[in-house]
């Protein structure tokens, strides 16, 4: 099977039409084993005792360069935590320092040699490098591999790519797979956890880079997460002040801080990004968690898909955690709880330098987790629905979802994903540091002698870039107008 | 006869559990307040209605459950036999489970479907078995159960979900039977006194109403048993025309089990409420507008626009009333027969009908429910219809439903479906 739940797309559950195959660049491989194979037949008893354990939706991680390697191992590390799940995972790096680093590390027993690619020399943050030349060269390895870790999936219902934009390798590669998985898996979505540059950048080229892979996020990806270092960087501070601080005389639960690894804190070696990792894995823990555990009101991926890309290339959520840490006195007063609904839409929760609340919402997501009733999440965005800007035609623009196990450490937890015209500066930044570069020309040679790239590589890309920034300002500027609804059919009596 | 229930979705699979336990705990679990051979017949009538017998002799509920997923239907497995995990390719496999079921009934009376509107499986495969079940059985009656979702934010593209899938059920089913879960939320914190509200108090509520309809009773007044063709009945009673096939529930008393025990109702007060429940389109008990008042017959001539029919009085088609538990035989309900309630085209005689059982149903000495096809849906169809044609005028999400091969005229057809339908309840 390939997707489970009907995602709330009426169609799919109604009459499924397959989506045509684009045309093969390439002589094709030999024909794949189906994914969706499976019929139905009654169950014996021994299944009947087994469904007690229910089956879940699987997904596969695939984790492209060094960033993307070191936030995926962090997933591992905590998801292994949250219960003994089989993983599914593929590495791929083009040099061998972080993907060695796993192997040696406490994961070394978590994967195996089957689901790494690694080269030497790495994509010298060059976009090109990754993109054109290792895309090219390691194609069949790459696609092979991902055959086989599709293979073991009863229900592949998703892929993550989790890389940042800035690099080479990350940047370049990621999203070459990124276009695989759409020729090879056409109907598998395709989610992705992208890192953006920060403007202090150490890399010059990032802008390139960025800009190039946006492109084809645009194009190819289902869901985009954007990620900010100095987000994730302002998140790991204020924690650390919280703990530091003594504050009110309670303390923070360790295991409970979404900055923290697996274990004691202080017994583990802690390396400089671990803590803005971990906040990214634990995203992508509760991302999945409605596929993974009960709850009385499901939210798988496809239906975050359906429900929050009313457009189909505006497909970019801003995503935000809450609480940050628990503290270690229990019994959470209901005004606690709304504090966590408030904060999920303040600007210092988000996990980019973006502030919903004054910007324009098309649609938002709550994924509830743990002991929080209907009536709590009801409560709330009756509570927090008139501070918050809605596009007219998705007034009531609220997905929402209840899964009852918490993740470690909490009684509940919050992610919001919110599609909204806040991301619009972070892109409109990027586009300001591609063009300081462009206009002079600078490093383009790096890029252009590589084989398939040409100048209009870059004019596409940033035409790309362009058309999207003004999507969001056609919608902006109908944000706080007047309201007309259509009229309606009229029916002859 | 026998009814076979299909379970859709989460929605549906998590509400059929709760009414499988309703109706077993009314029949075990309480003793109904009337004579051993009456109870007899209640327990008979009800197992045949809804259970088969397996070998071990214990009863299975006659239902099939289908899910895209196991989760929900794992968590529910004790109460039915046959189960169908899977995608929208597996036509074959569905029907082929419900075809089963249909053999193992000595007499087929139909089949009961429970969905949500809000969601994917159960919207629209739902709406795609229906279809099905019509091809299948063309004579056997089809009530579907479906729940309208709460007015804002369980899933956003609702109101196109809701707006394909009744548009499509209007086709192929007999009536559509519907529960709001704003309304039930209210009834769970005004009636029920509930602090935190689950998903699973609201469906219990909605179990104890269709129970309240669907255990036996008596249809003809002096009758020797049990009905045995409840749906087919049901039809018949309340929908004498196919382009009124709305159907809305209330009933009364509901509250919580421990004020049971304090409380004593009268028929009289009871028929009363539920009738200005009718009139004044009350979602329950409490907050009724006793100031809305039938028009005045044979002032002058009635039609859609006349200024004699007072704002907010809700007309009806048909009405169907079911009393259960002490003396039910000497209620009057000559209020429910009153002409000015009806549409003018239908004999006010056929318009109403009364269903008795001395059985209480449930820990409630007195209840009445009350199964009307009238304009008490024609609001909220309304705003399901204005917040999605608002969404398609601006084109969003329209590409998740081409996708599957749901064009534009699709979507026009199901809107001008629902336009008419609108325009049929507005003007009665």
């Amino acid at each position: 099977m390939g997707r489970s739940t009907a995602g709330g797309r009426w169609g799919e559950g109604g009459r499924a039409v397959g989506k045509p195959r684009p045309p093969q660049r390439r002589p094709p491989p030999p024909p794949p084993r189906p994914l969706r194979r499976r019929g139905f037949r009654a169950p014996s008893s021994k299944e009947k005792a087994a469904a007690a354990c229910p089956a879940m939706t699987q997904s596969v991680v695939v984790q492209v360069g060094q960033c993307g390697n070191q936030v995926g191992c962090r997933f591992w590390d905590l998801a292994l935590r949250e219960h003994a799940a089989v993983n599914k995972a593929l590495l791929i790096d083009m040099e061998e320092g972080v993907v060695n680093e796993i192997l040696q590390g406490p994961l070394r027993d978590v994967f195996d040699s089957k689901q790494l690619i690694t080269d030497v020399s790495g994509s010298g943050n060059n976009w090109a490098v990754g993109h054109k030349l290792y895309g090219c060269q390691y194609r069949e390895n790459i696609v092979e591999k991902l055959r086989k870790t599709a293979e073991h999936c009863d229900c592949l219902q998703c892929f993550f790519i989790i890389h940042s934009m800035g690099g080479g390798t990350g940047s370049g590669l990621g999203t070459f797979v990124l276009n695989l998985l759409e020729d090879e898996f056409p109907e598998v979505y395709r989610f992705v956890t992208s890192v953006y540059p920060s403007g202090e950048d150490d890399v010059i080229t990032s802008p390139y880079n960025s800009v190039l892979a946006m492109k084809e996020l645009n194009e190819h990806a289902d869901c985009v997460l954007p990620i900010e270092n100095e987000s994730l960087f302002e998140i790991v501070n204020k924690i650390h002040q919280m703990v530091n601080s003594g504050k009110l005389g309670s303390t923070v639960k360790q295991n409970s801080m979404i900055t923290s690894s697996t274990g004691s804190a202080k017994t583990a070696q802690e390396k400089p990004f671990d803590a803005m990792n971990n906040i990214v894995a634990n995203l992508l823990l509760n991302l999945t968690s409605s596929a993974r555990f009960e709850g009385s009101l499901n939210m798988d991926l496809n239906e975050i898909s359906m429900n929050l890309v009313p457009f189909p290339r505006l497909h970019y959520l801003v995503s935000s955690l809450t609480p940050l840490y628990t503290l270690a006195d229990v019994n959470v007063p209901s005004r606690r709880l709304d504090q966590m609904f408030s904060d999920a839409f303040s600007r210092d929760h988000q996990l980019i330098q973006a502030d919903p609340k004054h910007n324009l919402y098309l649609a938002c997501a709550l994924l509830v987790r743990g002991n929080v009733q209907l009536s709590d999440l009801r409560r709330n965005i009756e509570r927090l629905k008139p501070s918050l800007h809605f596009v007219s035609w998705n007034q009531e623009g609220w997905k929402t979802g209840l899964c009852s196990v918490p993740p470690v450490g909490h009684s509940h937890s919050l992610l919001a994903l919110a599609n909204n015209t806040c991301v619009k500066p972070t892109f409109i930044e990027l586009k300001d540091r591609f063009m300081k570069l462009y206009k002079k020309k600078a490093h383009l040679h790096h890029y252009l002698h590589i084989d398939g790239m040409e100048q209009s590589c870059f004019s596409e890309a940033i035409s790309s870039l362009s058309d999207l920034i003004e999507e969001y300002n056609e919608l902006d500027a109908t944000k706080g107008g007047p309201r007309t609804d259509p009229s309606r059919l009229k029916i002859a009596v | 006869m026998s009814i076979v229930t299909i379970q859709l979705g989460q929605c549906g699979n998590q509400i059929g559990h709760e009414v499988f336990n309703a109706i077993c705990g009314d029949v075990h679990g309480t003793h109904g307040l009337c004579s051993k051979k009456e109870n007899e017949s209640y327990h008979d009538a009800c197992k045949e209605r809804f259970f088969r017998e397996e070998e071990s002799e214990v009863p299975v509920a006659r239902a099939v459950l289908v899910d895209m997923e196991p989760k929900v239907i794992s968590q529910t497995l004790s109460t039915a036999a046959s189960y169908s995990v899977h995608g929208p390719k597996h036509k074959e496999v569905i029907m082929d489970l419900v075809q089963r079921e249909a053999e193992k009934c000595d007499r087929l009376g139909g089949f009961f479907t429970i969905m949500s509107m809000a969601g994917g499986t159960g919207s629209g495969l739902g709406a795609f078995v229906t279809q099905c079940l019509r091809d299948a059985f063309p004579s056997s009656f089809i009530l579907n159960h479906v729940i309208w979702p709460y007015g804002t934010g369980e899933v956003i593209v609702q109101n196109y979900n809701s707006v394909l899938t009744l548009s499509h059920l209007y086709q192929s089913s007999d009536a559509l039977l519907v529960h709001e879960n704003d309304v039930i939320h209210k009834i769970c914190a005004q009636l029920m006194n509930i602090k935190q509200i689950s998903f699973r108090d609201v469906n219990q509520v909605i179990a104890h109403q269709l129970g309240s309809v669907f255990q036996p009773t008596y249809t003809a007044e002096g009758g020797l048993h049990y009905s045995r063709n409840p749906l087919g009945d049901l039809m018949e009673m309340l929908v004498p025309h196919p382009e009124f096939k709305m159907l809305g529930l209330r009933n009364i008393p509901q509250m919580p089990e421990n004020f049971l025990a304090y409380s004593t109702f009268s028929w009289p007060g009871l028929i009363k409420h539920l009738r200005q429940m009718l009139i004044a389109n009350a979602k329950m008990e409490e907050g009724i507008d006793w100031q809305v008042r039938p028009p005045c017959l044979g002032s002058s001539i009635p039609s859609s626009h006349s200024t004699n029919k007072p704002l907010h009085f809700n007309t009806s088609v048909a009405n169907l009333v079911i009393l259960r538990g002490k003396d039910t035989h000497s209620v009057d309900l000559g209020s429910f027969r009153d002409p000015s309630l009806y549409t003018s085209w239908l004999n006010p005689q056929d318009a109403f009908n009364a269903w008795k059982t001395p059985r209480s149903f449930n820990k409630y000495e007195k209840s009445a429910a009350l199964v009307s096809n009238s304009q008490f849906l024609l609001k909220p169809l309304d705003s399901v219809v204005g917040k999605a044609w608002n969404m398609f005028a601006s084109k969003a999400y329209i590409h998740q439903y081409t996708k599957f091969g749901i064009q534009e005229e699709d979507f026009l057809d199901s809107f001008t479906a629902l336009e008419q339908v609108i325009s049929s309840y507005s003007n009665l």
